[in-house]
Protein backbone atom coordinates (compact mmCIF):
# COMPACT_ATOMS: atom_id res chain seq x y z
CA UNK A 1 0.00 0.00 0.00
CA UNK A 2 0.94 3.41 -0.92
CA UNK A 3 3.07 4.89 2.40
CA UNK A 4 0.98 8.15 2.31
CA UNK A 5 -2.25 6.11 2.46
CA UNK A 6 -1.10 3.78 4.93
CA UNK A 7 -0.31 7.02 7.18
CA UNK A 8 -3.92 8.05 6.92
CA UNK A 9 -5.23 5.04 7.90
CA UNK A 10 -3.03 4.47 11.16
CA UNK A 11 -4.23 8.23 11.53
CA UNK A 12 -7.86 7.06 11.39
CA UNK A 13 -8.71 6.18 15.27
CA UNK A 14 -6.36 9.38 16.59
CA UNK A 15 -8.46 11.65 14.41
CA UNK A 16 -11.92 9.97 16.05
CA UNK A 17 -10.40 10.32 19.23
CA UNK A 18 -8.94 13.87 19.00
CA UNK A 19 -12.70 14.92 16.78
CA UNK A 20 -14.37 14.67 20.64
CA UNK A 21 -11.41 16.38 22.21
CA UNK A 22 -11.26 19.18 20.36
CA UNK A 23 -15.18 19.66 19.80
CA UNK A 24 -14.54 20.19 23.67
CA UNK A 25 -11.75 22.42 23.81
CA UNK A 26 -13.51 24.08 21.20
CA UNK A 27 -16.53 24.56 23.88
CA UNK A 28 -13.83 25.90 26.53
CA UNK A 29 -12.38 28.54 24.48
CA UNK A 30 -15.67 29.92 23.28
CA UNK A 31 -16.73 30.18 27.48
CA UNK A 32 -13.23 31.57 28.31
CA UNK A 33 -13.88 34.60 25.77
CA UNK A 34 -12.60 33.65 22.51
CA UNK A 35 -14.46 33.86 19.04
CA UNK A 36 -14.47 30.57 17.08
CA UNK A 37 -12.00 31.58 14.42
CA UNK A 38 -9.35 31.80 17.36
CA UNK A 39 -10.12 28.60 18.66
CA UNK A 40 -9.43 27.15 15.28
CA UNK A 41 -6.28 29.09 14.80
CA UNK A 42 -5.08 27.63 17.99
CA UNK A 43 -5.63 24.33 17.20
CA UNK A 44 -4.26 24.61 13.58
CA UNK A 45 -1.44 25.96 14.47
CA UNK A 46 -0.63 24.15 17.90
CA UNK A 47 -2.27 20.84 17.39
CA UNK A 48 -1.77 19.93 21.06
CA UNK A 49 -4.47 19.37 24.03
CA UNK A 50 -3.17 19.97 27.38
CA UNK A 51 -1.16 22.94 26.08
CA UNK A 52 -3.88 24.60 24.20
CA UNK A 53 -6.07 24.00 27.10
CA UNK A 54 -3.72 25.68 29.88
CA UNK A 55 -2.86 28.64 26.96
CA UNK A 56 -6.41 29.40 26.64
CA UNK A 57 -6.85 29.39 30.53
CA UNK A 58 -4.13 31.66 30.56
CA UNK A 59 -4.97 33.75 27.99
CA UNK A 60 -8.15 34.40 29.56
CA UNK A 61 -6.85 34.91 33.02
CA UNK A 62 -4.70 38.08 31.16
CA UNK A 63 -1.78 36.07 32.05
CA UNK A 64 1.77 37.67 30.64
CA UNK A 65 3.49 36.37 27.41
CA UNK A 66 6.44 35.22 29.51
CA UNK A 67 3.96 33.22 31.55
CA UNK A 68 2.68 31.56 28.33
CA UNK A 69 5.85 30.81 27.03
CA UNK A 70 7.26 28.95 30.25
CA UNK A 71 3.36 27.46 30.22
CA UNK A 72 3.58 25.88 26.54
CA UNK A 73 7.32 24.63 27.57
CA UNK A 74 6.91 22.89 30.75
CA UNK A 75 3.44 21.30 29.05
CA UNK A 76 5.05 20.33 25.87
CA UNK A 77 8.28 19.67 27.11
CA UNK A 78 7.67 15.81 26.38
CA UNK A 79 7.72 16.48 22.69
CA UNK A 80 11.31 17.37 22.95
CA UNK A 81 11.66 13.62 24.21
CA UNK A 82 9.26 12.16 21.30
CA UNK A 83 10.97 14.20 18.96
CA UNK A 84 14.49 12.89 20.16
CA UNK A 85 13.52 9.46 19.64
CA UNK A 86 11.53 9.99 16.85
CA UNK A 87 14.53 11.28 14.64
CA UNK A 88 16.40 8.22 15.48
CA UNK A 89 13.90 6.22 14.25
CA UNK A 90 13.15 8.61 10.83
CA UNK A 91 14.14 6.98 7.70
CA UNK A 92 17.51 8.88 6.12
CA UNK A 93 15.09 10.36 3.41
CA UNK A 94 14.27 12.43 6.43
CA UNK A 95 16.29 15.87 5.29
CA UNK A 96 16.08 18.73 6.92
CA UNK A 97 12.82 20.06 5.17
CA UNK A 98 10.85 16.89 6.01
CA UNK A 99 11.89 17.14 9.12
CA UNK A 100 11.31 20.97 9.76
CA UNK A 101 7.39 19.89 8.28
CA UNK A 102 7.01 16.74 10.03
CA UNK A 103 8.03 17.95 13.88
CA UNK A 104 4.64 20.07 13.46
CA UNK A 105 2.37 17.17 13.87
CA UNK A 106 4.71 15.14 16.79
CA UNK A 107 1.84 14.63 19.31
CA UNK A 108 1.42 11.99 21.82
CA UNK A 109 -1.00 9.52 20.28
CA UNK A 110 1.08 10.13 16.77
CA UNK A 111 4.31 9.28 18.01
CA UNK A 112 3.09 6.54 20.29
CA UNK A 113 1.94 5.26 16.26
CA UNK A 114 4.96 6.28 14.70
CA UNK A 115 7.54 4.71 17.35
CA UNK A 116 5.86 1.16 17.60
CA UNK A 117 6.40 1.02 13.76
CA UNK A 118 8.67 -1.71 13.07
CA UNK A 119 10.93 -0.13 10.01
CA UNK A 120 12.41 3.14 10.20
CA UNK A 121 9.50 5.76 9.24
CA UNK A 122 9.58 7.50 6.02
CA UNK A 123 8.09 11.35 5.36
CA UNK A 124 5.25 10.27 3.56
CA UNK A 125 4.10 7.74 6.25
CA UNK A 126 4.19 10.44 8.49
CA UNK A 127 2.43 13.04 6.32
CA UNK A 128 -0.31 10.84 6.40
CA UNK A 129 -0.28 9.78 9.73
CA UNK A 130 -0.40 13.68 10.87
CA UNK A 131 -2.79 14.50 8.48
CA UNK A 132 -5.99 12.79 9.61
CA UNK A 133 -5.74 13.45 13.22
CA UNK A 134 -5.09 17.34 12.12
CA UNK A 135 -7.93 17.21 10.27
CA UNK A 136 -9.94 15.83 13.02
CA UNK A 137 -8.35 18.03 15.94
CA UNK A 138 -9.18 21.29 13.43
CA UNK A 139 -12.77 20.30 12.53
CA UNK A 140 -13.72 19.23 15.97
CA UNK A 141 -12.60 22.53 17.70
CA UNK A 142 -14.39 24.09 14.96
CA UNK A 143 -18.13 22.86 15.61
CA UNK A 144 -17.51 22.50 19.25
CA UNK A 145 -16.74 26.33 19.23
CA UNK A 146 -18.97 27.13 16.22
CA UNK A 147 -21.91 24.93 17.33
CA UNK A 148 -21.63 24.13 20.68
CA UNK A 149 -23.21 27.44 22.13
CA UNK A 150 -26.20 26.24 20.45
CA UNK A 151 -26.62 23.01 22.79
CA UNK A 152 -28.02 23.14 25.78
CA UNK A 153 -26.35 24.05 28.49
CA UNK A 154 -26.63 20.41 30.37
CA UNK A 155 -24.63 19.36 26.90
CA UNK A 156 -22.03 21.81 26.99
CA UNK A 157 -21.05 21.55 30.71
CA UNK A 158 -21.22 17.84 30.00
CA UNK A 159 -18.57 17.95 27.34
CA UNK A 160 -16.05 19.78 29.15
CA UNK A 161 -15.20 17.17 31.07
CA UNK A 162 -14.02 14.86 28.22
CA UNK A 163 -10.59 16.45 27.82
CA UNK A 164 -9.92 15.93 31.19
CA UNK A 165 -11.89 12.30 30.98
CA UNK A 166 -8.65 11.29 27.99
CA UNK A 167 -6.26 12.66 29.76
CA UNK A 168 -7.30 10.21 33.24
CA UNK A 169 -7.31 7.79 30.18
CA UNK A 170 -3.13 8.39 29.01
CA UNK A 171 -2.25 8.30 32.68
CA UNK A 172 -4.11 5.73 34.73
CA UNK A 173 -3.16 2.38 32.32
CA UNK A 174 1.09 3.12 32.79
CA UNK A 175 0.06 4.30 36.93
CA UNK A 176 -1.51 1.16 37.18
CA UNK A 177 1.50 -0.90 35.70
CA UNK A 178 4.30 1.23 37.80
CA UNK A 179 4.47 2.32 41.18
CA UNK A 180 7.01 4.83 40.19
CA UNK A 181 4.61 6.86 37.91
CA UNK A 182 1.66 6.24 40.62
CA UNK A 183 3.60 7.60 43.25
CA UNK A 184 4.56 10.68 40.60
CA UNK A 185 1.05 11.55 39.51
CA UNK A 186 -0.02 11.14 43.36
CA UNK A 187 2.19 13.98 44.74
CA UNK A 188 1.24 16.16 41.02
CA UNK A 189 -2.02 16.16 42.40
CA UNK A 190 -1.90 16.75 45.72
CA UNK A 191 0.93 19.55 45.08
CA UNK A 192 -1.74 20.96 42.32
CA UNK A 193 -4.75 20.82 44.85
CA UNK A 194 -2.75 22.14 48.16
CA UNK A 195 -1.85 25.16 45.71
CA UNK A 196 -5.54 25.53 44.18
CA UNK A 197 -6.73 26.36 47.70
CA UNK A 198 -3.85 27.61 49.87
CA UNK A 199 -1.79 29.51 47.45
CA UNK A 200 -4.51 31.35 45.56
CA UNK A 201 -2.81 34.28 44.25
CA UNK A 202 -0.91 31.67 42.30
CA UNK A 203 -2.54 31.77 38.54
CA UNK A 204 -3.05 28.16 37.39
CA UNK A 205 0.02 28.04 34.95
CA UNK A 206 2.30 28.58 37.60
CA UNK A 207 0.54 26.08 39.91
CA UNK A 208 0.35 23.36 37.36
CA UNK A 209 3.88 24.04 36.41
CA UNK A 210 5.29 23.33 39.80
CA UNK A 211 3.09 20.82 40.81
CA UNK A 212 4.27 19.07 37.42
CA UNK A 213 8.17 19.92 37.75
CA UNK A 214 8.15 18.95 41.65
CA UNK A 215 6.38 15.69 41.04
CA UNK A 216 8.62 14.73 38.28
CA UNK A 217 11.99 15.79 40.33
CA UNK A 218 10.52 13.32 43.01
CA UNK A 219 10.43 10.77 41.12
CA UNK A 220 13.76 10.87 39.53
CA UNK A 221 15.11 10.76 42.73
CA UNK A 222 13.27 8.30 44.27
CA UNK A 223 12.89 5.99 40.98
CA UNK A 224 15.42 6.91 38.52
CA UNK A 225 14.95 5.38 35.46
CA UNK A 226 17.10 2.53 34.80
CA UNK A 227 20.59 3.43 32.99
CA UNK A 228 20.51 1.86 29.01
CA UNK A 229 23.45 0.15 29.57
CA UNK A 230 22.86 -1.53 32.79
CA UNK A 231 19.43 -2.37 31.19
CA UNK A 232 21.63 -3.53 28.06
CA UNK A 233 23.86 -5.55 31.07
CA UNK A 234 21.08 -6.94 32.59
CA UNK A 235 19.53 -8.45 29.85
CA UNK A 236 22.90 -9.84 28.53
CA UNK B 1 -7.52 41.53 19.88
CA UNK B 2 -4.00 41.86 18.93
CA UNK B 3 -2.68 40.51 22.48
CA UNK B 4 -5.09 37.44 21.91
CA UNK B 5 -3.58 36.93 18.49
CA UNK B 6 0.16 37.88 19.72
CA UNK B 7 -0.84 34.94 22.37
CA UNK B 8 -1.89 32.74 19.43
CA UNK B 9 1.27 32.88 17.96
CA UNK B 10 3.80 32.79 20.92
CA UNK B 11 2.15 29.56 21.71
CA UNK B 12 2.40 28.19 17.93
CA UNK B 13 5.87 29.29 17.52
CA UNK B 14 6.60 27.55 21.50
CA UNK B 15 5.57 24.56 20.92
CA UNK B 16 6.41 24.18 17.50
CA UNK B 17 10.06 25.01 18.63
CA UNK B 18 10.05 22.37 21.37
CA UNK B 19 9.16 19.72 18.62
CA UNK B 20 11.09 20.97 15.86
CA UNK B 21 14.58 21.26 17.31
CA UNK B 22 15.18 17.75 18.93
CA UNK B 23 13.64 15.95 15.98
CA UNK B 24 15.81 18.12 13.40
CA UNK B 25 19.06 18.89 15.16
CA UNK B 26 19.76 16.68 17.82
CA UNK B 27 20.53 12.82 16.69
CA UNK B 28 22.35 11.98 19.93
CA UNK B 29 20.17 10.57 23.46
CA UNK B 30 20.64 12.73 26.60
CA UNK B 31 23.01 10.67 28.64
CA UNK B 32 22.27 12.30 31.85
CA UNK B 33 20.61 10.17 34.19
CA UNK B 34 18.53 12.64 36.22
CA UNK B 35 17.99 14.42 33.21
CA UNK B 36 16.34 11.17 31.49
CA UNK B 37 14.15 10.41 34.61
CA UNK B 38 12.71 14.24 35.03
CA UNK B 39 11.98 14.07 31.00
CA UNK B 40 10.54 10.55 31.71
CA UNK B 41 8.11 11.63 34.53
CA UNK B 42 7.02 15.31 33.31
CA UNK B 43 4.45 14.04 31.03
CA UNK B 44 2.35 11.94 33.47
CA UNK B 45 2.89 14.47 36.31
CA UNK B 46 1.32 17.55 33.95
CA UNK B 47 -1.40 15.51 32.98
CA UNK B 48 -2.13 15.23 36.68
CA UNK B 49 -2.45 18.14 37.41
CA UNK B 50 -3.94 19.63 34.87
CA UNK B 51 -6.34 17.32 35.98
CA UNK B 52 -6.93 17.73 39.48
CA UNK B 53 -8.59 19.56 40.79
CA UNK B 54 -9.83 20.77 37.74
CA UNK B 55 -11.80 18.18 36.75
CA UNK B 56 -14.03 18.76 39.55
CA UNK B 57 -14.83 22.28 37.91
CA UNK B 58 -15.04 21.00 34.30
CA UNK B 59 -18.98 20.68 34.01
CA UNK B 60 -20.01 24.00 35.98
CA UNK B 61 -21.51 21.58 38.97
CA UNK B 62 -19.74 19.22 41.22
CA UNK B 63 -21.78 16.20 41.93
CA UNK B 64 -21.94 15.71 38.04
CA UNK B 65 -18.05 16.44 37.94
CA UNK B 66 -17.77 13.90 40.30
CA UNK B 67 -19.75 11.05 38.80
CA UNK B 68 -18.06 11.68 35.25
CA UNK B 69 -14.37 11.68 37.31
CA UNK B 70 -15.32 8.17 39.08
CA UNK B 71 -16.35 7.23 35.88
CA UNK B 72 -13.54 8.26 33.88
CA UNK B 73 -11.62 6.77 36.31
CA UNK B 74 -12.86 3.19 36.52
CA UNK B 75 -12.61 3.18 32.78
CA UNK B 76 -9.08 4.68 32.58
CA UNK B 77 -7.83 2.11 35.40
CA UNK B 78 -9.12 -0.73 32.90
CA UNK B 79 -7.23 0.43 29.89
CA UNK B 80 -10.34 1.63 27.48
CA UNK B 81 -9.26 3.79 24.71
CA UNK B 82 -9.06 7.60 24.98
CA UNK B 83 -12.05 8.20 23.30
CA UNK B 84 -14.42 5.52 25.16
CA UNK B 85 -13.20 7.02 28.53
CA UNK B 86 -13.46 10.61 27.26
CA UNK B 87 -17.09 9.95 25.84
CA UNK B 88 -18.20 8.25 28.93
CA UNK B 89 -16.91 10.54 31.39
CA UNK B 90 -19.14 13.07 29.18
CA UNK B 91 -22.45 10.83 29.04
CA UNK B 92 -22.32 10.24 32.61
CA UNK B 93 -21.99 14.02 33.86
CA UNK B 94 -24.40 14.66 31.75
CA UNK B 95 -26.89 12.14 33.10
CA UNK B 96 -25.45 13.34 36.77
CA UNK B 97 -26.94 17.01 35.28
CA UNK B 98 -30.23 16.05 34.19
CA UNK B 99 -31.50 12.96 36.85
CA UNK B 100 -29.72 14.28 40.54
CA UNK B 101 -32.03 17.53 40.70
CA UNK B 102 -34.72 15.16 40.18
CA UNK B 103 -33.81 12.53 42.63
CA UNK B 104 -32.09 14.83 45.33
CA UNK B 105 -35.42 17.15 44.92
Amino acid sequence: MHLFRRGMRDGISIALGYLSVSFSFGILSVQSGLTVWQAVLISLTNLTSAGQVAGVGLIAANASMFELILAEIVINIRYSLMSLVLSQKADSSFRLPQRLLASYGITDEIFAVASIQKDPVKPRYMYGLILVPFLGWTLGTWLGAAAGTLLPEQITNSLGIALYGMFLAIILPPARKSRAIFAVISVAAVISVLLHFFVKWMSGGFAMIIAALAASVFGAILFPIPDEDQAKEAEQ
Amino acid sequence: MTRILLAIVVMAVTTYIIRMVPFTFFRKKIKNRFIQSVLYYIPYAVLSAMTIPSIFYATQDLPSAIVGTIVAVVLAYFGLPLIVVALSASVASYLALVLLPLILK
